[in-house]
């Protein structure tokens, strides 16, 4: 029997830290909010430690029942926490990067007005994303899932004056609700017919239900799960809310839009696996989509000039690589990156924001460079954290993309074009990495002279900006720890330790293993080779962006048309725009307003009305105050009646 | 032969004449008085056909029912007049056409 560990504190805490600062937050002092969320965030970190240390002593899985929620019929959903080996790396990444973010966030949003608003919001989605992740049922799952699409949203429009910033907030929560509606479906159909949400309940029945012969039932089911996880996940065909994401502030974009809550669609599959591994079709299409995506937004980010929105396009380029991993079968491997991408993304996105910090708000990569001497300490981590995802040994980044490569590979549902084209992408990850290092540490400094602020929210760290400069230390410790972990953190890997370890959850891979011992000397050959892609992307980045700089421009010049392609991200915000918008907008306009809306709703309150009132009208005149006309209508109504009755009495004789 | 008792129509007839007259009083008539009156009379041509319904029925409920009417006309005579003389007080006329202040 288990100890009961009191999992629904974990969520909660975060929840009570938001709640305070949201409504107190305004009149208490900076260091009063600061106190409250920290204390609060690192609580719910302290617990998740406190798990992990007595985690060897629980019968997994652990389940803890709260509440009753919905009671209908033969259907109920529970408040009921689960915690098996995925939960817990889920729940001390989450909680540990949360944690360090938090912290960091202090430095970086201090001079703001709302600064209490700011961690009231983090706190919610920690709360959310914390629910997600223990949630022992789909439906306090999609709470989460909901609930962090809020938080997402919130914050991405935190500088709501701006206009960008707030309609970048729309466009992530819309382009979400598509792939929400993907999950609602999917979770109709569980219901329908496994009459539960429970995941061990739903998991048990799988393979009778594959046995009865529902394969295309289950392959409709694990397709729609996957729409909802391209939606938060940033997958094609719906990741184009990402890099617009880049609006809110950048510990936000560490936080949500590269470490947690985009993962939260693999963790969502990878908790599935069970109805994926049942349907070879569904795992193909998660597979393809994971492959396609990582290469394409890898493309991408090759052109970008915000420094930002190249970390973006690379968190989506990640992010396929685990649904590669997952899409394969090697659902560890894509936790694996999962977790070491928290890591180093992080990493990068706080060392972007330290950047961005020290020059004051500037985002564009070609107003930056030889920052290196300016702020040793980020250029130090940022440096640590590029190598990490060039998939440079022996840092983390390496073990875990290797991982999914030697996996596409070798898996009975892989095959030799995932590991093609992973490789190429980690070419080109690894040259656009590079190409972001070397624009901005290296060379001369190219910005502006100190008084132009472009970034509006960034008004009020102009003090004594003569140059670019350090960030406090509460900015660069998370820094530093994030950086360590970016290098320790693939060693779990080594010798299979990660895999085994979720092997009680996903089950030990046998024809992968088999594979792997006739072709040891392949899986050697193959990491040589995706080393070598990282080799070759930092020497073109090298000699691109360091030793000749005049040979982007010539190459671009000589791309012409595809390069124009590339730096406006190949349309697809233009061609959705044209595809989707602008028939909705249309639509809305002419049919629904104009014609549903005014000619038929408005048009029969309005005549309703009139009708109503020109009836009265003419009937008004009976009431004339002239008695003897109402006599008269009494005689004439007792006549009608009357006349009435007669004509009744005769039908019945 | 003489029939041993007056005919149902007869009564019916006689009955109807009555609320005929009462009607065309009501309307007719402007002095409030005298469509008080017509009302009396409407009220009595149905009591006549009451009754005589009871006697060719052999049923008592329509003897019982005029006392009813007879009751509530008594009632509504003491609350009329009432009414009639308070109108006569306010507005020195009993001519309905010109108690008409209600009018729209």
């Amino acid at each position: 029997m288990n100890p009961n560990l009191n999992l629904w504190l974990i969520p909660v805490l975060p929840l009570a830290g938001a709640a305070i600062n949201g409504f107190l937050g305004k009149k208490s002092s900076r260091q009063g909010v600061t106190a409250v969320a920290l204390l609060f965030s690192g609580a719910a970190f302290a617990m998740a430690l406190w798990v992990a240390a007595r985690f060897s002593s629980l019968s997994l899985p652990y389940h803890e029942f709260v509440a009753h929620w919905i009671r209908s019929g033969s259907f109920s959903a529970d408040f009921a926490f689960y915690l098996d080996q995925l939960s817990l790396v889920m729940l001390l990444v989450v909680t540990g990067v949360g944690f360090l973010i938090h912290i960091y966030s202090v430095g970086y949003i201090w001079d703001d007005p709302s600064y209490y608003r700011f961690f009231s919001y983090l706190n919610l989605f920690m709360f959310f994303m914390l629910t997600l992740v223990l949630a022992g049922n789909y439906l306090l799952m999609f709470i989460g899932w909901e609930g962090v699409g809020l938080a997402s949203y919130l914050l991405i429009g935190f500088w709501f004056t701006k206009d960008s910033a707030a309609s970048a907030g729309k466009k992530a929560f819309i382009v979400n609700r598509i792939g929400d509606f993907g999950f609602l479906i999917a979770l109709f159909l569980l219901i329908k017919h496994f009459g539960s949400l429970d995941f061990l309940a739903v998991f048990h029945q799988v393979d009778s239900f594959r046995a009865a012969g529902n394969e295309g039932l289950l392959t409709a089911i694990a397709i729609l799960l996957m729409v909802g996880a391209a939606g938060k996940s940033a997958q094609i065909p719906l990741y184009v809310w990402l890099p617009d994401a880049m609006e809110g502030p950048t510990p936000v974009s560490a936080l949500m839009h590269a470490a947690t809550m985009v993962t939260a669609g693999v963790y969502m599959v990878s908790r599935s696996h069970v109805i994926f591994e049942s349907s070879p079709t569904a795992l193909m299409v998660v597979a393809i989509i994971g492959t396609l995506t990582a290469f394409f937004a890898a493309t991408i980010g090759i052109a970008q000039t915000d420094i930002k929105k190249v970390l973006a396009y690379s968190t989506i380029s990640q992010l396929g690589y685990m649904f590669m991993a997952c899409g394969v079968g090697a659902f560890s491997a894509g936790i694996f990156h999962l977790m070491t991408h928290a890591f180093f993304k992080g990493l990068l996105f706080l060392g972007a924001g330290s950047v961005i910090h020290a020059v004051g708000g500037e985002q564009d990569m070609r107003k930056l460079g030889g920052l290196r001497s300016y702020i040793p300490w980020t250029f130090l981590t940022m440096s640590i954290a590029t190598l990490a995802i060039a998939g440079v040994p022996p840092l983390a980044g390496f073990f875990s993309k290797d991982e999914i490569l030697w996996k596409a590979f070798s898996s009975e549902h892989g095959s030799w074009v995932y590991w093609l084209i992973g490789v190429v992408t980690a070419f080109i990850t690894s040259f656009y990495m590079f190409r972001l290092w070397f624009m901005t540490f290296f060379g001369d400094y190219r910005g502006a002279q100190a008084d132009s602020h472009g970034h509006g929210s960034h008004g009020q760290d102009s003090h004594e900006h003569g140059g670019p400069h350090e960030s406090p230390a509460v900015m660069l410790v998370p820094l530093a720890i994030l950086a360590v972990l970016s290098i320790v953190g693939g060693w779990v890997g080594i010798g299979n330790r990660f895999e085994n370890f979720l092997a009680p959850v996903f089950g030990l891979p046998l024809p992968a293993q088999s594979a792997a011992e006739s072709g040891g000397h392949m899986e050697l050959y193959l990491t040589l080779i995706s080393v070598a892609a990282a080799l070759l992307g930092f020497y073109f980045a090298y000699l691109l962006y360091h030793k000749r700089q005049d040979l982007p421009q010539k190459i671009a010049d000589a791309l012409g048309g595809f390069y124009e392609a590339v730096v406006h991200k190949y349309y697809i915000d233009e061609l959705y725009a044209a595809l989707f918008v602008k028939p909705l907008i249309d639509g809305s306009t002419r049919i629904l307003w104009q014609d549903v809306d005014r000619k038929i709703i408005d048009a029969a309150v309005n005549d309703a009305g009139d009708g109503a009132w020109r009836v009265s009208d003419e009937v008004r005149h009976m009431q004339s105050g002239n008695i003897r006309s109402y006599a008269g209508w009494i005689a004439a109504g007792s006549a009608v009646v009357i006349a009435f009755m007669i004509w009744m009495g005769m039908g019945t004789q | 032969m003489v029939p041993s008792y007056v005919p149902l129509w007869y009564y019916l007839l006689l009955s109807g004449f009555l609320f005929a007259c009462g009607v065309a009083g009501f309307l007719i008539k402007r002095n409030i008085i005298t469509i008080f009156m017509s009302i009396e009379l409407m009220l009595n041509g149905v009591n006549l056909s009451f009754v005589a319904f009871a006697a060719h029925w052999h049923a008592l409920s329509g003897q019982v029912f005029v006392f009813f009417v007879m009751v509530v006309a008594a009632a509504e005579a003491t609350v009329g007049l009432a009414i009639i003389i308070a109108v006569y007080r306010t507005r020195e006329t009993l001519n309905v056409d010109q108690v008409n202040l209600l009018k729209l």
